[in-house]
């Protein structure tokens, strides 16, 4: 049993197409987190799952059950939203204990799980005050807080964070996290930030253009993206994608740079399709921190390249390394002296390259 | 020494703008003590003339105050002489514009606030032509409306009454009043009423329960602006209705333009204040929301 099912999902708003034929699958007790570039469809797909939205095609299931054209209160979700939509006359305690009302829930159970929420979410010190009189982060809370009383079988958040200042959106980052540790529920949960998806998913969806890119742990999102748009999305400054051509001869596959003659083993890649590489035209891809100062491994790859530019940005440096005549960046600790203008010896780690089709930009 | 001789010229800069300063701010006074008296003036002989009696009045002192203060003609403005015939005050026709213009305020102010939250929250196809129709109804000149007015009147068998009066000021008042809370509503993020369906809230509890407790601003705005433009309405009033049934304005017009009697210039003063005190009162009660309510919709972002 799946907690939530999106089969062959497609939304237009008049002509423009804003998902299409979206298929998503979550078990249970997962945070899959839908990430994305602003317009890319990520929130409609949310509301959606809500049924705020109305769909044009396919269906949606919660616990195997078709909830396509049933009202959201009744789906058994809860929602948390950016700017967190707390019901401004009402005080913190009867924005938590509404939504149990409206469902006609016994005063008794009401009080106890409003107890149990509020001093778990440490507001029980605030019930009484109106939601002008909150913080952000209390206000963020309490809309949490209003979301987890009613027990749901999915949490929906919509950039809970985004409106936060950037410290206080790390500590309620945590707090989120701690949050799905201690509860154990479905979370789905939409955002534009790399960090903030990273550090909380337990499964990862990209979206682009109304399409899932790529749906998958963090781990592998990052380390096998897979195809040029998630390799680029993910990780800051995104990774160092070079233009060239793959030559084969035997069991020996090396790569070439356009404009370069030197010859790049691919010794530890993990091939899709090894035998039907019919397209010889790739982009080699290599993170920035992956290429290194100093030797690490015993396959690193040795080159010279010239720095042309670095950026100092405190715990490190990024330094722009020209490589026939295309940027490569290249992540160091910001103790390393690196003398522009002037060839530095610089070792890649092979065990760390993507590769992909340079067509259709697919991993290979 | 060069620094000594620049400390010096600025003192003198610091004592010019000095004097430039008083000299605007005295000017600044000048003229809206000007403004101010200009607008005041009126109000003054109105007041003054009222407090006379005719004897006092025919002698031409018009700015003079009066040698005894004089509440007579206040009485016989609201209450009458007594005698029966021929003999109009304002009493009857002050409780028939007030019979008036509560029930059409309060039903304009709450269709337009359904209206407006319809057209915001509940968007559907067409909404936006729906709402561009309602505009043109802020724009079409009344005396454009009067005839096919009076025939549905005579169709519903209202023609001549209060609750006539009252359907007509409300369904002229419906554009303005939607005007003024679609655009209250739109500042409003919808995010809450999302929230509010996730909730398990329906149309009307949303309306009720979440929206209108956070309307009062809007709703201020919207009733002065009703009562002022009921209460001072002539046209409506002498059109579409005459005799007993008339609100305070028309009993007003037919009290000063009677050409039976001669001319009292004191009840005529006494009468007009009288007709417009009610709105003073709105204003000065609620005023302070009005500019806030004004502003709050057009500036929060």
């Amino acid at each position: 049993m799946k907690t939530l099912k999106i089969e062959d999902l497609s939304k237009n708003f008049g002509s423009t197409e804003v998902l299409k034929k979206i298929n998503l699958e979550i078990d249970e007790g997962n945070f899959l987190v839908l990430l994305g570039p602003s317009g890319c469809g990520k929130s409609t797909l949310l509301n959606i799952i809500a049924g705020l939205e109305t769909i044009n095609e396919g269906n949606v299931y919660i616990d195997d059950y078709n909830v396509s054209k049933v009202e959201p209160k009744d789906r058994n979700i809860a929602m948390v939203f950016q700017s967190y939509a707390l019901y401004p006359s009402m005080n913190v305690k009867e924005n938590m204990i509404f939504g149990l009302k409206q469902a006609k829930t016994s005063k008794e159970k009401i009080e106890e799980q409003l107890k149990k929420v509020s001093s778990f979410l440490q507001v029980d010190s605030l019930l009484e005050r109106k939601p002008s009189q909150l913080s952000g982060g209390q206000r963020q809370r309490v809309a949490i807080g209003r979301a987890l009383v009613r027990e749901p079988r999915i949490f929906l958040f919509d950039e809970p964070l985004s409106n936060l200042d950037a410290k206080l959106r790390v500590e309620m980052r945590r707090e989120i996290k701690k949050l799905h540790q201690q509860l154990k529920t479905t979370v789905v949960y939409v955002t534009h930030d790399q960090t903030e998806a990273m550090s909380l998913g337990t499964k990862i969806a990209i979206m682009n253009h109304g399409v899932i890119q790529q749906n998958d742990t963090p781990e592998n999102i990052y380390n096998k993206p897979s195809n040029t748009f998630v390799a680029d999305f993910i990780g800051s400054p995104s990774m160092n994608l070079i233009k060239g051509n793959l030559k084969q001869n035997s069991d020996n596959i090396s790569f070439i740079a356009e404009g370069s003659n030197l010859e790049i083993p691919i010794k530890h890649y993990d091939f899709k399709n090894k035998s039907e590489l019919s397209n010889n035209e790739v982009y080699f891809g290599i993170r920035p921190e992956h290429i290194y100062f100093k030797k690490l491994n015993e396959d690193d790859l040795e080159i010279n390249l010239r720095a042309d530019l670095s950026e100092y940005i405190g715990h490190e440096q990024i330094v722009t390394f020209n490589f026939s005549n295309q940027e490569i960046l290249a992540k160091f600790p910001s103790t390393i002296n690196v003398e522009l203008n002037k060839e530095t010896k610089l070792y890649v780690d092979l065990t760390q390259v993507s590769l992909f089709d340079s067509k259709n930009e697919e991993r290979i | 020494m060069q620094g000594s001789l620049q400390s010096s010229s600025y003192k003198k800069l610091e004592q010019k703008s000095k004097y430039t300063n008083i000299f605007l701010r005295w000017f600044l006074y000048f003229v809206l003590i000007l403004f101010a008296s200009y607008f005041i003036f009126p109000l003054y002989v109105m007041i003054v003339t009222s407090l006379k009696t005719m004897e006092e009045i025919r002698q031409g002192t018009l700015l003079t105050w009066p040698s005894a203060l004089n509440f007579e003609s206040w009485g016989v403005a609201w209450g009458g002489r007594g005698y029966g015939a021929g003999d109009t005050y304002l009493k009857p026709y002050f409780w028939n514009s007030i019979k008036m213009v509560v029930p059409a305020v309060f039903f304009s102010t709450f269709i337009g606030a359904m209206a407006g939250y319809v057209l915001t929250k509940w968007r559907f196809k067409g909404d936006k032509w729906v709402f561009l129709f309602l505009l043109f109804g802020c724009f079409i000149p009344y005396q454009a409306i009067l005839l096919p007015m009076a025939r549905t009147l005579g169709v519903l068998g209202i023609s001549n009454s209060v609750i006539g009066l009252v359907l007509v000021h409300t369904v002229y008042g419906i554009p303005f009043t939607t005007l003024f809370f679609r655009n209250f509503y739109v500042s409003i993020p919808s995010e809450l009423v999302k929230a509010a369906r996730i909730d398990g809230a329906g149309f009307f509890k949303i309306f009720f329960k979440i929206l209108l407790p956070i309307s009062t601003p809007i709703i201020v705005v919207t009733v002065i602006w009703q009562f002022t433009q009921i209460w001072n309405d002539f046209l409506f009033g002498s059109t579409f209705s005459f005799g007993e049934a008339a609100p305070i304005q028309v009993a007003l017009n037919n009290m000063v333009l009677s050409s039976t009697s001669v001319k009292e210039y004191n009840v005529d003063m006494a009468s007009a204040i009288i007709a417009g005190i009610p709105t003073l009162i709105v204003y000065v009660l609620a005023g302070k929301y009005f500019i806030r309510g004004l502003t709050s919709g057009a500036v929060k972002g």
